[in-house]
C-alpha cells in the first residue's frame, strides 16, 4: 500500500489502483454522513476533485492521487457512508482507477513513511 | 486565547479543542459528534458554556420594576410581569429593528441575570451600561462559570447533588446548593431537551462538574453536538440565523414580542426598531426563517443559495444553518426564504456544489422538544 500527503491510500490490484482514505483521516474527519462518487468512465487529472465526503461537521474534497480514468466506484458507500469510519482501508474503499502512468505511484509514501508523517 | 475554568478537565478527557469566540473550547471528545448528540437525546450530556456572558442588572433604587422598565427600553419583552424565579428568552434590538443579541433574562428577586452570547458579550455590556446607567448597576460576572446539563435524565442527575426533589419547571430559575456550592440554576438549555443551565463559582466548577460526571448516565459533550442538537430543535445561532440585519419577525420569533409591547398593548413599542418590528408583525415580513428538508442525502450548509425552481432563474433565499441530523438520520437546514415560498410543503431548490438539489419547506423544530412543563 502507498500513502499520499492528502491521507489517501493506494493499493495496486492488477493494472488498477484502488483508492480510499486512511484510518487517521477518517478519525480526523469524524462521523461521515454523505459521499458523492464520480461516474464510472470519468477521466481525472492528478489533484482534481473526485469525491465529496461530508462529516457531521463539514464537507471535504478527495483528490485524484494520479492521472487516469475511474473504472469502478464503491456504490455501497452511498447508502452506508459510515463504512469509511468503520473500515477505511477495506470496505470503505472509494474508487478504482486505471492509471495513465503507474510510475506516478513511486512518489508516494510507504506505510512506515506515512506513520512518521502523521506522528 | 482565553481558557475556561474547566480547561484541565477537557484536556484530561482528550477533547479536541478549537478557538471559538476568543476561547479555546472543546468541539468534541473521543465519543465523537454523532454519539455525543445521541447521548444527549437519550441520556444526559454536560456542556461547558463558560464562554457565554453572565451579566447582572441590579436596580439602584432596589425596586425591580425600575430595572424591568429600563430593560424594556432595549428589548420587546414584558419584564414587569416576569415573576421572581422565572426566566424569559428575548433579544436586544437595534434602531433598524435588527438583533444585537439574543439572550435569557432571569428574575432572581433583587436583580436580573442575563445570559448572553460569547461573541456579543463585550458589545452587550457596553450597550447595557450606556443605556441603563441612570437607574441600574450593570455587573459583568467573570468569577463564575456556566455549564449546561441536558437530556431526559438531567433531573435525576442534578437531584443527587441537591439532595432533594427538584420542583423547578421549564424556564424557572433559583439558587440551589449542589454538593454545598451555591449555584444559580435555570431549567433551560439549547438542545430541545429537558435540562439545566448552572452558574458555578470558578473555583468550584471543576469539583461540581466532576461530581455530575460520576453518574454513569452522564458524558461530556462538545460544541459540535451542541450545534446539531440546537439545529434539530430549531433554535437560532447568533451571527448565523439572526444578526443585526434580521428582525425578530423575519426570524420567526414573533412569539417573543410580548402582547404588552405590541400595537394596542399597554406599553406599546418603546424598544429600538419598534417601528419596523411592529409593522412586520401586523403586515408580515418580506422573508421568513423556515425549516428546510433536503430531499437527497447531501447536506445544504450555511450559505447555500435557494431557488424557486430547478431552472435557477429566481433566487428566493439562503440557508443560515444546515447539517446532518443524527436523530432523523438525514440532512436538515434552516434558512430565509421570501414569504410567498415559506409555506410548509413548498418545493424549493438549493445549489450544492454547482448542482440544484430539491428540498421541501418544513416546520421547525424538526424534532419535538422535551421540556418539563
Amino acid at each position: 500500500m502507498k500513502y499520499t500527503e492528502e491521507h489517501e491510500w493506494l493499493r495496486l490490484e492488477g493494472n488498477f489502483v484502488v483508492v480510499g482514505i486512511t484510518d487517521h483521516a477518517s478519525t480526523e474527519l469524524g462521523d461521515i454522513v454523505f459521499v458523492e462518487l464520480p461516474s464510472v468512465g470519468t477521466t481525472v487529472a492528478k489533484d482534481g476533485e473526485v469525491v465529496v465526503i461530508e462529516s457531521v461537521k463539514a464537507a471535504s474534497d478527495i483528490l485524484a492521487p494520479i492521472d487516469g480514468k475511474i473504472v469502478e466506484v464503491n456504490e455501497a458507500l452511498v447508502d452506508e457512508p459510515s463504512m469509511i469510519n468503520d473500515d477505511p482501508t477495506g470496505n470503505g474503499w472509494m474508487f478504482k482507477m486505471e492509471a495513465n502512468d503507474l510510475s506516478q505511484l513511486d512518489d508516494f509514501m510507504s506505510e512506515a513513511e506515512y506513520m512518521k508523517f502523521i506522528a | 486565547m482565553n481558557k475556561t475554568a474547566l480547561h484541565d478537565l477537557h484536556m484530561k478527557a482528550n477533547a479536541k479543542m478549537v478557538p471559538f469566540a476568543g476561547y479555546e473550547m472543546p468541539v468534541q471528545y473521543p465519543l465523537g459528534v454523532m454519539n455525543e448528540h445521541l447521548q444527549t437525546r437519550n441520556s444526559v450530556g454536560i456542556f461547558d458554556v463558560s464562554h457565554m456572558g453572565q451579566i447582572i442588572v441590579r436596580p439602584k433604587s432596589g425596586q425591580m420594576s425600575e430595572a424591568a422598565l429600563a430593560l424594556e427600553k432595549l428589548a420587546p419583552i414584558c419584564l414587569l410581569s416576569l415573576l421572581k424565579g422565572k426566566q424569559r428568552y428575548t433579544m436586544l434590538t437595534n434602531s433598524s429593528g435588527g438583533i444585537i443579541d439574543d439572550l435569557m433574562v432571569a428574575n432572581y428577586g433583587q436583580y436580573f441575570l442575563l445570559i448572553v452570547n460569547a461573541s456579543c458579550k463585550g458589545n452587550d455590556l457596553n450597550h447595557l451600561k450606556s443605556n441603563l446607567e441612570e437607574s441600574c448597576y450593570v455587573e459583568n460576572i467573570n468569577n463564575r462559570s456556566l455549564i449546561a446539563l441536558q437530556g431526559p435524565k438531567s433531573e435525576s442527575v442534578i437531584r443527587k447533588l441537591v439532595g432533594d426533589s427538584i420542583k423547578m419547571q421549564f424556564m424557572d430559575c433559583e439558587v440551589l446548593y449542589l454538593a454545598g456550592i451555591e449555584c444559580w440554576v435555570s431549567r433551560s438549555g439549547y438542545t430541545g431537551e429537558d435540562g439545566f443551565e448552572i452558574s458555578i463559582p470558578n473555583e468550584s466548577v471543576q469539583f461540581v462538574t466532576s461530581l455530575l460526571l460520576d453518574d454513569l448516565s452522564v458524558e461530556l459533550i462538545g460544541l459540535g453536538a451542541r450545534d446539531s442538537l440546537r439545529l434539530e430543535a430549531g433554535l437560532c445561532l447568533y451571527g448565523h440565523d439572526i444578526d443585526t440585519q434580521t428582525s425578530p419577525i423575519e426570524a420567526s420569533l414573533s412569539w417573543c414580542i410580548h402582547k404588552a409591547r405590541r400595537v394596542g398593548g399597554i406599553r406599546e413599542g418603546g424598544f429600538p426598531g419598534s417601528k419596523r418590528i411592529l409593522h412586520e408583525l401586523e403586515h408580515g415580513p418580506k422573508r421568513r426563517r423556515v425549516g428546510i428538508l433536503p430531499t437527497g442525502r447531501a447536506p445544504m450548509r450555511e450559505g447555500t443559495i435557494l431557488f424557486s425552481s430547478a431552472n435557477k432563474q429566481e433566487q428566493i433565499g439562503i440557508v443560515s444553518s444546515g447539517g446532518f441530523s443524527p436523530t432523523l438520520e438525514r440532512p436538515i437546514s434552516m434558512g430565509y426564504v421570501l414569504t410567498k415560498f415559506s409555506q410548509t410543503g413548498t418545493e424549493i431548490f438549493g445549489e450544492v456544489r454547482g448542482k440544484l438539489q430539491p428540498a421541501i419547506i418544513d416546520k421547525i423544530p424538526f424534532k419535538s422538544t422535551n421540556y418539563k412543563k
